[in-house]
């Protein structure tokens, strides 16, 4: 794709064409009070060589921690061939390149990729991607509220169990667009059933589902599903793509199924990298998917009946259907889909199974080692899937700052976003941690605690 | 040249109003704005019971090239909307005034403001 600038001269001609003296005169319908000469925080530009420096030495303080960190992003094992491949010069651009006639390669990519994903979650139809795993329950709660005939009151509910920075973009994003988002609590590690009957004859447009939920517990998917149909609700699913190598797809939760799937690719060949960008995936049922934002690639003939792909169902979009388009979100994360297609197609459905085995038994035996030590117990008795929380016998930020001077990134504190649980430390084991990984964090959490007694 | 049949009321946004034995009224997008649409993939009719003020968008029809919302020419409620559409969505194309119908709705009062089908003619002619 050719980038051309414009020359000045090509600046003024445009510019004599419509009018206007200055660039700055197009903007003149921003008041002057909101704009801004220069941006003062941030510093003057580096050179090459003094960037790299800068870099080197900001990544050089992350070192190379042992991770017992989930919370809605995790660690796993990246083939070699993912990023090789992914950042191939035909790949790898920050834009996504759409145009049918110059681009076959990506779009058949992005083809693949919804197609993977729908297979994953058990729906009919994905788009091309999101942001995140956020964006995504944002826009998979708007779209709802599009989506539901009947439904007027744009009421979600969210039971607490759902990622609370998820919780916090749904806010963000759609609280001013109306959509009241209604926080259910979950005080015994998931959803309860009676907690919903209040809400039974209630005009209500859709309630989300975290499976695994944020604690690593399992929620009853199917009984919610089925609760949430009969009461004329549609079930928005947040799922984690590993589970679902061995967890059944939101696509079959229940006897209708969930009515939007939606989730966070990082698991899927996506590094940590300090927490972006990751990008994020929505599937639902094809009577949905005119409600559906962003972007989908369908494989249709050319004119000579040859296979090709092409963007399709862009009537819903805003080049065409202007200020009523289902979403702005145009583009897509490209070369983050470009890396969980790679990883899926080299893992496959047995891969992905053996991944997310992985996960679960370690994460047992995580639990386990980790219980034994005085002062440490479990929270929640429920079945889970590679998260568990703990709860320990004094505060949780002095344990975990003593761990990560062992070398140990010890889980996250849910103090601050479930002050309810008390001392409760969010754990995880992927299929990345070893049994002598495991025995170091039970050694080094013991000694912590022992030493914080004595010192007490 | 589009068909305009003379014994049905129009907007300037190009829907149709028939008055049905009954009282009701049966409403439709005109055949001048079917060939403009091109051929039809999808239509979304409305919910029966939904209320409708003039001018409220109530159905949106989308073609291969574009989608456009569909306006109430009268104020009412919707009886039902036709669910064949569903289906058959060119059915708008092959009998945009029969088989073709979006909504069939309970009037408010006597519609008021609508275009004859000489003065629809007119409207036509001026937007050329």
């Amino acid at each position: 794709m050719p980038f051309i600038p414009h020359t000045p001269d090509d600046v003024e001609q445009m510019l004599a064409a419509i009018g206007a003296k200055k660039i700055d005169d197009l903007f003149d319908e921003i008041p002057k009070e909101l704009r801004i000469e220069s941006l003062s925080g941030i510093p003057d530009a580096l050179n090459e060589m003094q960037i790299g420096r800068l870099m080197s030495a900001r990544a050089a303080q992350d070192g190379t921690p042992l991770n017992f960190i989930g919370a809605g992003a995790y660690e796993h094992h990246i083939p070699s061939a993912v990023w090789a491949v992914t950042t191939r010069g035909e790949f790898y651009s920050a834009y996504t390149p759409y145009q049918a006639e110059a681009s076959q390669g990506t779009l058949q990519l992005i083809y693949e990729y919804q197609t993977m994903i729908s297979s994953l979650t058990g729906m009919e139809v994905s788009n091309a991607s999101l942001y995140d795993g956020g964006s995504a329950v944002a826009e998979a709660s708007l779209m709802a509220i599009r989506a539901h005939r009947k439904s007027r009151s744009q009421r979600i509910l969210v039971p607490t169990t759902v990622n609370p920075n998820y919780r916090k973009v749904g806010v963000a994003t759609a609280s001013g667009q109306g959509v009241r988002f209604e926080e259910i609590p979950c005080p015994k590690g998931a959803l309860a059933l009676a907690d919903l009957k209040k809400y039974e004859g209630e005009d209500v447009t859709a309630i989300v589902i975290q499976q695994p939920n944020f604690f690593g517990v399992l929620e009853d998917v199917d009984a919610i599903t089925d609760w949430a149909h009969a009461n004329n609700i549609l079930v928005v699913a947040s799922v984690n793509p590993t589970s679902l190598g061995i967890l059944k797809p939101p696509g079959e939760w229940g006897t209708k199924g969930a009515d939007i799937a939606c989730g966070d690719c990082q698991p899927l060949g996506v590094p940590l990298s300090s927490g972006g960008p990751y990008a994020g995936f929505l599937t639902t049922k094809m009577e949905f998917v005119r409600q559906m934002p962003g972007r989908i690639v369908g494989r249709t003939v050319d004119a000579n009946g040859k296979q090709g792909f092409a963007l399709t169902l862009q009537a819903r979009e805003q080049h065409i259907r202007r200020g009523k388009a289902t979403s702005n979100i145009c583009t897509n994360q490209g070369l983050l889909v470009t890396a969980a297609t790679i990883y899926l197609s080299l893992l496959g459905p047995e891969g992905l199974a053996r991944v997310a085995n992985e996960c679960h038994r370690n994460l047992g035996e995580l639990v386990t080692a980790l219980s034994r030590i005085k002062g440490v117990k479990p929270a929640f008795d429920r079945a889970r899937f590679h998260e568990a929380v703990l709860l320990l016998d004094r505060p949780v930020a002095p344990v975990l700052a003593e761990l990560a001077r062992r070398g140990i990134v010890g889980g996250y504190d849910l103090g601050a976003d479930y002050p309810e649980l008390g001392n409760a430390l969010l754990v995880c084991a992927t299929e990345t941690r070893t049994a002598a990984d495991i025995q170091a964090y039970a050694d080094a959490l013991a000694e912590t605690l022992k030493a914080a007694v004595r010192a007490a | 040249m589009s068909n305009i049949p003379s014994d049905l009321k129009y907007t300037k946004s190009h829907e149709w109003v028939r008055t049905l034995a009954d009282g009701n009224v049966e409403v439709g997008i005109t055949d001048h704005a079917q060939g403009a649409l091109g051929d039809l993939v999808f239509v979304e009719v409305p919910e029966s019971g939904k209320s409708l003020k003039v001018g409220d968008a109530f159905a949106v029809v989308e073609s291969v090239k574009a989608a456009s919302d569909v306006y109430a020419p009268i104020a009412g409620a919707v009886v039902e909307g036709n669910a064949a559409l569903t289906g058959t969505p060119e059915l708008i194309n092959s009998e945009p005034y029969g088989g073709g119908w979006i909504a069939r709705l309970k009037p408010n009062g006597a519609p008021q403001g609508l275009l004859s089908a000489a003065e629809y003619q007119a409207h036509l002619a001026a937007e050329g």
